[in-house]
């Protein structure tokens, strides 16, 4: 499997009043087309380290790396137009919370076809054509109706399917998951989930799944990265996960509570200072 | 950390940005200086601040700054003399008065002016817009049709008719830009209260049993108060103005009062041969507004509460 | 009546969208009662109708013997029932520190002694002396939760409405929370009524539980039977179904 991503010694930080705050400090892995799961709690640099990869690290932001390289081409020093043009068009990303991510004043069809637009030079109907289809690769039962909707009078699940769609219209080769699924309900979630496992399979695309959640993670994915304090204490096959040898990991598995087990109080997590060494 | 604090004493400094204040007033102290020294890396604000400073100087001791009488003037020796002219710094006008006198003395009556609308327009405003938003309903539809009745005239326009109404005077004046300027700080306090009143801190609150009025007084309104303090300190120079306008109209203060709009006033009849007597108040004006400008620019940025949460 | 809660027949109406419908659930003293459902279930609204919070439009509500009306609350009311919030940024005042907050509700219902209650109370929920100056954005959200969480036990409340309490926490710092909201329903006998999405924690927390469904209540049934499987709606199996994480259908 020839390396679609390959990320070595990544880091990023920040500059504030009271010092200089490293949010990723030294990040390494290589992605295959395959799905990458990265996994922390809030402030481990999971997020940021999928921002810096895409380019969305805010302008005050350092980033550095020993080697930053997109399938060759090396993108700390890629010029900022190269860079948006890979943006979108092979390298894509979902976000959170679709109410903040697509655009409220446009109708959902045009959004997409806007993206298509911006990389492909088709025409008007082939582009209403392909982002119909797109609709319904992502179980939109009524394509055309979904199309003329805007993002206000949808629901969480289907705004979050419409913007799966908007980011593989292009047809990327890499997509960022950033906690594509925290805002739905769990029902709503699944769904979802299959959705998006199946386009990645169908596709053959690079997934990196970004979540607080390890043991979602865990069952979507073939690989997960585990995040501390903006390092990764653990890389494991997800299959592998019971047997995780760090203790942050073993803790993050066993503070979840699980119907059916009789556990009070619950264990919790000892962090151990060396951790973030 | 803590052994380090133990050891070796603190500075100033260090005891201020302190993360675990030990006492209300340390904590106090703490987030006061996080504010200053968010508002001192602004260049510009810090010199807005200092115009007012100095303003508030020259007023405080105006008395021992001006070399002459404002009021008196040597009508047979010093007639319009240019600035620069022995003794007369920057001049003086048709009366013989000494301008820069005249102009230390009127930043009494600058100062008063604009003190006395804040403290009469910023919290009837505050209070109307944060019962309003609060309160909802009936209450909040009357207090708004009422602030929008004010806010339909001109300001100017109206102070013109209160003044009017009032007979001219500089009392009288401060009345009228008070009663025409409350309305757009109702407007802020009620936007403000809006979003805070259905917080979930604020139903926390409502948890506990405090009655609505407290809610309002001790948890609403401290909210309001920054942007507030920010839109006042912007409106001064506006007032200022407005104050220099009724003056210059002959409505403001009355002479031989130094106050500085009028002053441009009495200046115009000579404005193209003896262009100081008016251009002098004038540059005063200028100053002063934009001292204020200054400061709310660099205010704002500092009071700023999504900056603060940080 | 043996309920220390009781909830009859209860409608929340906004406008013309039914955010609560007839939903009824009755709590023990002592007991510890979950609400679980998706988003719109209705759950939080019927925590928030009790509280005073949202304004009921049919339907009756008891709490300790007592009927409640409309939005109005006794101050009696406030000294027995409680509520710990969902976010913990924006449960507290951003511009008090925790001493202010804590002192607020002794202040409210003239409560003396108010120096070693808060220290006591900062104390139970584990944070100790040294947070009572800071202002809520020097905490944690978990050092938040548990700031409200004290702010709630300062006026010695009896029942306790918990609302997502930990949703907005991460997992560690969710199972720290949770150990802790035991720890004190234990140590001074409190009544807990507890709104969460998630299935596990609510049957870690809670011995009975109501599954809600678009502003109704579909299932009662306890924590021992959600466990073994005793399910009497679907929609509850779905929510099981999905709470066990993502499975790859295998062609």
């Amino acid at each position: 499997m020839s390396a679609l991503l390959t990320v070595e010694d990544l880091r990023v930080s920040f500059p504030t009043r009271t010092g200089v705050v490293e949010a990723v400090r030294g990040v390494s892995f290589t992605l295959g087309r395959e799905r990458l799961g990265i996994v922390g709690e809030s402030g481990s640099g999971k997020s940021q380290t999928g921002r810096a990869i895409m380019g969305l690290t805010p302008p005050h932001a350092q980033v550095t790396a020993k080697r930053l390289a997109f399938d060759g081409i090396d993108l700390l020093s890629a010029p900022p137009k190269l860079r948006r043009d890979l943006r979108g068009k092979r390298i894509a990303m979902i976000l959170q919370d679709p109410k903040y991510s697509l655009n409220p004043v446009m109708s959902i069809g045009k959004q997409i076809v806007e993206t298509l637009w911006r990389h492909e030079k088709v025409g008007r109907a082939e582009a209403r054509k392909r982002a119909l289809d797109m609709l319904a690769a992502v179980q939109i039962r009524d394509p055309a109706r979904v199309f003329d909707l805007y993002p206000h009078e949808v629901s969480g699940g289907m705004g979050q399917r419409a913007m799966i769609a908007m980011m593989l219209v292009a047809g990327p080769e890499l997509l960022i998951a950033d906690e594509p699924t925290s805002a739905l309900d769990v029902t709503v979630q699944l769904e979802v989930l299959s959705i998006l496992d199946r386009l990645v399979a169908e596709r053959g695309m690079g997934l990196i799944f970004v979540s607080h959640d390890l043991r979602l993670v865990s069952s979507f994915c073939d690989r997960v990265l585990v995040m501390y304090a903006g390092r990764i204490v653990e890389e494991i096959a997800a299959s592998d996960l019971a047997n995780a040898r760090h203790p942050y990991t073993q803790g993050l598995l066993n503070c979840m509570p699980v119907i059916g087990a009789d556990r009070h109080p619950l264990p919790v997590l000892d962090r151990k200072p060396e951790w973030a060494l | 950390m803590s052994l380090a604090t133990e050891t070796r004493p603190m500075t100033r400094r260090e005891w201020l940005l302190s993360d675990r204040p030990q006492s209300r007033l340390q904590a106090r102290l703490g987030r006061a200086y996080m504010t200053w020294r968010r508002f001192s890396a602004n260049r510009l604000a810090v010199v807005g601040l200092l115009i007012l400073l100095g303003l508030c100087f020259v007023a405080a001791f105006a008395d021992l700054l001006a070399p002459h009488s404002p009021v008196i003037g040597n009508l047979a020796g010093a007639r319009l003399l240019p600035p620069g002219s022995e003794g007369y710094l920057l001049g003086t006008d048709d009366q013989g008065r000494d301008i820069l006198s005249r102009l230390i003395h009127g930043s009494r009556l600058t100062l008063a002016v604009v003190v006395l609308v804040a403290i009469i327009a910023a919290p009837v405003g505050l209070i109307v817009g944060a019962v309003a938003g609060y309160a909802g309903g009936w209450l909040d539809a009357i207090l708004m049709r009422i602030t929008d009745i004010f806010l339909a005239f001109p300001k100017l326009v109206l102070a013109l008719a209160f003044v009017a109404a009032l007979g001219p005077g500089i009392e009288n004046a401060v009345i009228a830009i008070a009663v025409t300027s409350w309305p757009p700080y109702a407007r802020i306090a009620r936007a403000e209260t809006l979003t805070v009143r259905n917080s979930d801190y604020i139903a926390a609150v409502r948890l506990m049993g405090a009655s609505p009025a407290r809610i309002v007084f001790r948890h609403v309104v401290p909210m309001c108060m920054s942007s507030l303090i920010v839109r006042v300190t912007l409106d001064m120079a506006g007032i200022i103005l407005t104050a220099a306008g009724l003056g210059f109209l002959g409505l403001g203060a009355q002479p031989p009062l130094p106050e500085w709009g009028a002053m441009i006033a009495s200046g115009r009849r000579f404005i193209l041969d003896q262009w100081w007597v008016a251009t002098m108040p004038g540059i005063a004006i200028l100053i002063v507004s934009l001292g204020f400008n200054l400061l709310g620019d660099g205010l704002r940025d500092a009071l700023d509460p999504r900056e603060s949460g940080q | 009546m043996t309920g220390v809660v009781s909830v009859e027949n209860l409608s929340v109406v906004y406008d013309d969208f039914r955010a609560l419908d007839t939903a009824s659930v009755e709590i023990g003293a002592g007991e510890s009662f979950g609400l679980v459902g998706e988003s719109g279930s209705g759950k939080s609204t019927l925590l928030r109708a009790i509280a005073g919070l949202a304004p009921a439009s049919e339907g009756a509500i008891h709490v300790l013997g007592r009927e409640l009306r409309g939005s109005r609350r006794e101050k009696a009311f406030y000294r027995a029932v409680q509520m710990v919030f969902q976010d913990p940024y924006g449960s507290l005042h951003p511009r008090q520190t925790i001493d202010r907050q804590l002192m607020e509700p002794l202040a409210i219902h003239g409560i003396g002694d108010g120096e070693r209650r808060i220290l006591k109370a900062l104390d139970e929920v584990g944070l100790g002396s040294g947070f009572r100056f800071r202002y809520p954005h020097q905490l944690s959200g978990g050092q938040r939760q548990r700031v409200a969480i004290a702010r709630a036990l300062i006026l010695e409340p009896s029942i306790l409405l918990l609302d997502e309490p930990t949703s907005a926490l991460d997992a560690s710092v969710q199972a720290e929370v949770l150990n802790l909201l035991e720890q004190v329903r234990r140590d001074r006998k409190l009544t807990f009524l507890m709104v969460s999405h998630d299935l596990g924690v609510v049957t870690h927390m809670c011995d009975r539980l109501a599954v809600m469904q678009a502003g109704r209540v579909v299932e009662r049934l306890s924590s021992a039977d959600l466990v073994a499987g005793r399910i009497g709606e679907d929609y509850t199996r779905n929510l099981m179904v999905a709470s066990k994480g993502f499975r790859r259908k295998t062609a």
